[in-house]
C-alpha cells in the first residue's frame, strides 16, 4: 500500500449526502479482476452521457478539479455496498483524501487500507472546508497525518480525529496481513483452544 | 460477572488477541466468497506467496454475474463476466475451496446458500466480501460484509482486525397486521433511523413480533441491518433456529450436535445488559410499505402521498429534490397510483422459498397485468427446485411470471436482467439508489406480497386490496 503522510491538493465539492458505493463506481465496472484502472469510470453515471461524452456540470469535469486530490461531502459518504472498487476508483483517479460530517463503516475501513485517508470532521468543519472547495483550483488544502491537521488555503487550521493503530498502518504503508501473521502463534493457540471448546466446528 | 449482550458474547467467544487501544483479531468461523470482490484478494495471495489458513472453513459460488437464462448451461456470453466467474473457478481449485458452480443445483446467491447448507450457525463469526452478509445475523451469528483487502485478510489468517461496535436494540412490539411482513418491519426500521442511524452499531432484533417471525423472515429483518448503516444485526436463535440447522448437510452431526445445542442455548442477552442505543416499535403500527425515493429510508406506508422536499431538513432537502426527479413522481402524487413496467422478485432480500410460496398464494387463478415484465428468480437451485415441488412454480407462472434460473439477478443488474432507463420496477430487493438495477431504472422496494399485488394491478398496490 502507497504510504500517506502529507497531501497538498485541490479540494472538490461533492456537496450530496448519502453518496453510495452504486454512484462512486457503477456495478458494470465490478467485472474487472485488477485492482487498477477504475478512475476513468469513477461517478460514471454523474460524470458521463450515455454517450460517454462529459457531463459538463459535474465537479470533476470542471477544469479546476480535474486533478483534485482531496474531496468534501456531506452525511454517510460511501453507504451501500461493500465494494472495495470504489476506494480502488477514487484512488486510481487521484483522490487520497475524503473529507464528511459521517462515512459508512465499511467504505470507512476499506479506505485505509489502500492508501486513502478519509477524515470525519464536525458539519460545521466540512461547510467550511466546502465554502474553501469552492472557490476552484484556488482551493489547496494541506492534509498532515503526522499532526492531524488540515490547512486551508487562507492559512487558518482544522485538525482531526484518526484511530492511531490505522495512522500507523497508513504513515508506514504497512501490509495488514503481515501484522497479523506476526500474531501467528496467538491464531495457532486460539485455535487449540477453540477446538476443545466448540468440536463440533 | 456482569451481564452481556449476545454481541458481547459472541465477540469474546472469538477474539484472539486484543491491543491496548482495542484493536482487536477476532477469529472467523466461516468465509463465503463470490466472484465479484474475491479475484483480487486471490491474487493478493499468489503475488505473496500466501496460502489460505482453512480452505474448509472457506465456500465460494458465482452469483452477481451468473445469467438467469434457463440455456445459461451453454455459457456465459458477457466476456467479463465469463472470466470473473472462470477466475473464482480457478481460484477455489488452487486454493483448495469448496464451490457450488453454475450447474450445481446448490449453487445460488451467497446470502441463500449458507443458510440453506448449514454453513450458517449460531454463535459464528461469518463475513464475506458482501454487504448483505448481515443476513446470516438471523440464526445469533455475528456476520458482517468486508472489503477485498479483509478477504485477503482472512483467507491468509482466518482473522479479521476490528474494533468493537456498540450495541443497539431494536424492539418491536407486538403483532403484525395481516399483509404486513418482515420486509415491511426492516424497512419501517430503516424510515425511522435512518441510512446513517446503525453506523457504529450492531443491532439485536428483539420483540414479540421478531419471535413470531420465521427464519426466512427473520434473514428478511437482518438483510436490510447494513441499509441501516449497522456493522451487523442479531436474532438470539431459538427452538425455530435449532430445528432449522438441524439436518443440513454442514450442520453438526450426531454427537457434536448435543454439545453444539447446549452451547447455542447459551447465546441471548442477559438481563440488565446495556445498550448504547434503543429504537422500540410497536408491530401493529407498521403498514405495508413502499419506498419512494432513491435511498433505503425513504420509506412510507402505501397509503401515503409523495413528499415535497421541503419537508426534509438540510443537506435530506437536495437529495430529495433530486430524488424525485430521478424518480419521475410529483410531491402530493398518490403512491398507489403510481404505475409500475416491471416485477422484480427475488434477491438475498426475499428469494426464499418461503417469499415465493406468499407471491404464489396471492397470484394463485390471478394474472400479471397485460403488457407487464414480471420474474421471479429463485434465490437458489434448491428454492427453485423445492418451488416446482410443491406446484408454486406453476402457479407463477401460469400467471404470466418468468420463472428464472438462480442468482442475484436484477437486484443489481450485473447480468443481463437490468431496467432501461425509465423504467420502473416494483422490487422485492434491498436497494434503490440510482442506477442500482440499470442505468436510469427506477425501484420501488416493497415486499413479495406488495409486489404480487402491483404485478396484478400495474400499479404500486396496498396487497390488503386484494387478499
Ligand atoms: S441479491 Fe442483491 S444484495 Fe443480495 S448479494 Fe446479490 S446483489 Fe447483493
Amino acid at each position: 500500500m502507497e504510504k500517506f503522510t502529507k497531501i497538498e491538493g485541490v479540494a472538490a465539492p461533492l456537496p450530496m449526502v448519502n453518496v453510495d458505493t452504486d454512484m462512486i463506481i457503477p456495478k458494470q465496472f465490478l467485472k474487472t479482476i485488477k485492482r487498477t484502472g477504475l478512475g476513468a469510470n469513477l461517478f460514471d453515471e454523474m460524470r458521463f452521457n450515455q454517450d460517454g461524452t462529459e457531463i459538463e456540470s459535474f465537479v470533476l469535469n470542471q477544469p479546476a478539479y480535474r486533478n483534485a486530490q482531496v474531496l468534501v461531502a456531506g452525511d454517510n459518504f460511501g453507504c451501500g455496498s461493500s465494494r472495495e472498487h470504489a476506494p480502488w476508483a477514487l484512488l486510481d483517479f487521484g483522490i487520497r483524501v475524503v473529507i464528511a460530517p459521517s462515512f459508512a463503516d465499511i467504505f470507512f475501513n476499506n479506505c485505509f487500507k489502500n492508501g486513502i485517508l478519509p477524515i470525519i470532521l464536525p458539519q460545521e468543519d466540512v461547510d467550511k472546508l466546502m465554502d474553501d472547495a469552492q472557490r476552484g483550483a484556488n482551493a489547496v488544502l494541506t492534509v498532515d497525518l503526522e499532526t492531524q491537521t488540515i490547512q486551508g488555503p487562507d492559512g487558518g487550521s482544522i485538525s482531526f480525529e484518526v484511530d492511531p493503530f490505522k495512522k500507523e498502518c497508513l504513515l508506514g504503508g504497512l501490509d495488514d496481513i503481515g501484522l497479523t501473521l506476526k500474531n501467528e502463534t496467538k491464531i495457532g493457540a486460539f485455535e487449540a483452544e477453540y477446538a476443545s471448546r466448540a468440536p463440533w466446528l | 460477572m456482569s451481564p452481556k449482550t449476545l454481541y458481547d458474547k459472541i465477540w469474546d467467544a472469538h477474539l484472539v488477541h486484543e491491543e491496548s487501544d482495542g484493536t482487536s483479531l477476532l477469529y472467523i468461523d466461516r468465509h463465503l466468497v463470490h466472484e465479484v470482490t474475491s479475484p483480487q484478494a486471490f491474487e493478493g495471495l499468489r503475488m505473496t506467496g500466501r496460502t489460505v489458513r482453512a480452505p474448509e472453513k472457506t465456500t465460494a459460488v458465482p452469483d452477481h454475474n451468473v445469467p438467469t437464462s434457463l440455456d445459461r448451461a451453454k455459457g456465459i456470453e458477457d466476456e467479463m463476466s465469463r472470466i470473473q466467474v472462470e477466475a473464482l473457478r480457478q481460484n477455489a481449485k488452487d486454493f483448495g475451496v469448496e464451490m457450488y458452480d453454475v450447474d450445481d443445483i446448490r449453487q445460488g446467491i451467497v446470502h441463500i446458500i449458507g443458510p440453506e447448507q448449514g454453513l450458517t450457525q449460531p454463535g459464528m463469526t461469518i463475513v464475506c466480501g458482501d454487504s448483505h452478509t448481515a443476513t446470516h445475523g438471523a440464526f445469533g451469528a455475528l456476520a458482517h460484509g468486508i472489503g477485498t483487502s479483509e478477504v485477503e485478510h482472512v483467507l491468509a489468517t482466518q482473522t479479521l482486525i476490528q474494533k468493537k461496535s456498540k450495541n443497539m436494540k431494536v424492539e418491536v412490539n407486538g403483532q403484525l397486521a395481516p399483509g404486513v411482513t418482515a420486509k415491511d418491519i426492516t424497512l419501517s426500521v430503516i424510515g425511522k433511523t435512518g441510512t446513517a442511524g446503525g453506523t457504529g452499531y450492531v443491532i439485536e432484533y428483539m420483540g414479540e413480533a421478531i419471535r413470531t417471525l420465521s427464519m426466512e423472515g427473520r434473514m428478511t429483518v437482518c438483510n436490510m441491518a447494513i441499509e441501516g448503516g449497522a456493522r451487523a444485526g442479531l436474532i438470539a436463535p431459538d427452538e425455530k433456529t435449532f430445528a432449522y440447522v438441524k439436518g443440513r448437510p454442514h450442520a453438526p452431526k450426531a454427537g457434536n450436535w448435543e454439545l453444539a445445542l447446549a452451547y447455542w442455548k447459551t447465546l441471548f442477552t442477559d438481563k440488565g445488559a446495556h445498550f448504547d442505543a434503543e429504537v422500540i416499535l410497536d408491530a401493529a403500527e407498521i403498514a405495508p410499505v413502499v419506498t419512494w425515493g432513491t435511498s433505503p429510508e425513504d420509506v412510507l406506508p402505501i397509503t401515503g402521498t409523495v413528499p415535497a422536499p421541503e419537508d426534509f431538513e438540510g443537506g435530506k432537502v437536495e437529495a430529495a429534490r433530486r430524488s424525485l426527479d430521478y424518480m419521475g413522481l410529483t410531491p402530493g402524487q398518490k403512491l398507489s397510483e403510481v404505475e409500475i413496467d416491471t416485477v422484480f422478485i427475488g434477491s438475498c432480500t426475499n428469494g426464499r422459498i418461503e417469499d415465493l410460496r406468499e407471491v404464489a398464494k396471492i397470484m394463485e387463478g390471478r394474472k400479471v397485468k397485460d403488457g407487464l415484465r414480471a420474474m421471479i428468480v429463485p434465490g437458489s437451485g434448491l428454492v427453485r427446485a423445492q418451488a416446482e415441488e410443491e406446484g408454486i412454480a406453476q402457479i407463477l407462472q401460469e400467471a404470466g411470471f418468468d420463472w428464472r434460473m438462480a442468482g442475484c439477478s436484477m437486484c443489481l443488474g450485473m447480468n443481463p436482467d437490468q431496467l432501461a432507463p425509465g423504467e420502473r420496477c416494483a422490487s422485492t430487493s434491498n436497494r434503490n439508489f440510482e442506477g442500482r438495477q440499470g442505468r436510469g431504472g427506477r425501484t420501488h422496494l416493497l415486499s413479495p406480497g406488495m409486489a404480487a399485488a402491483a404485478a396484478i394491478t400495474g400499479r404500486l398496490t396496498d396487497v390488503r386490496e386484494i387478499v
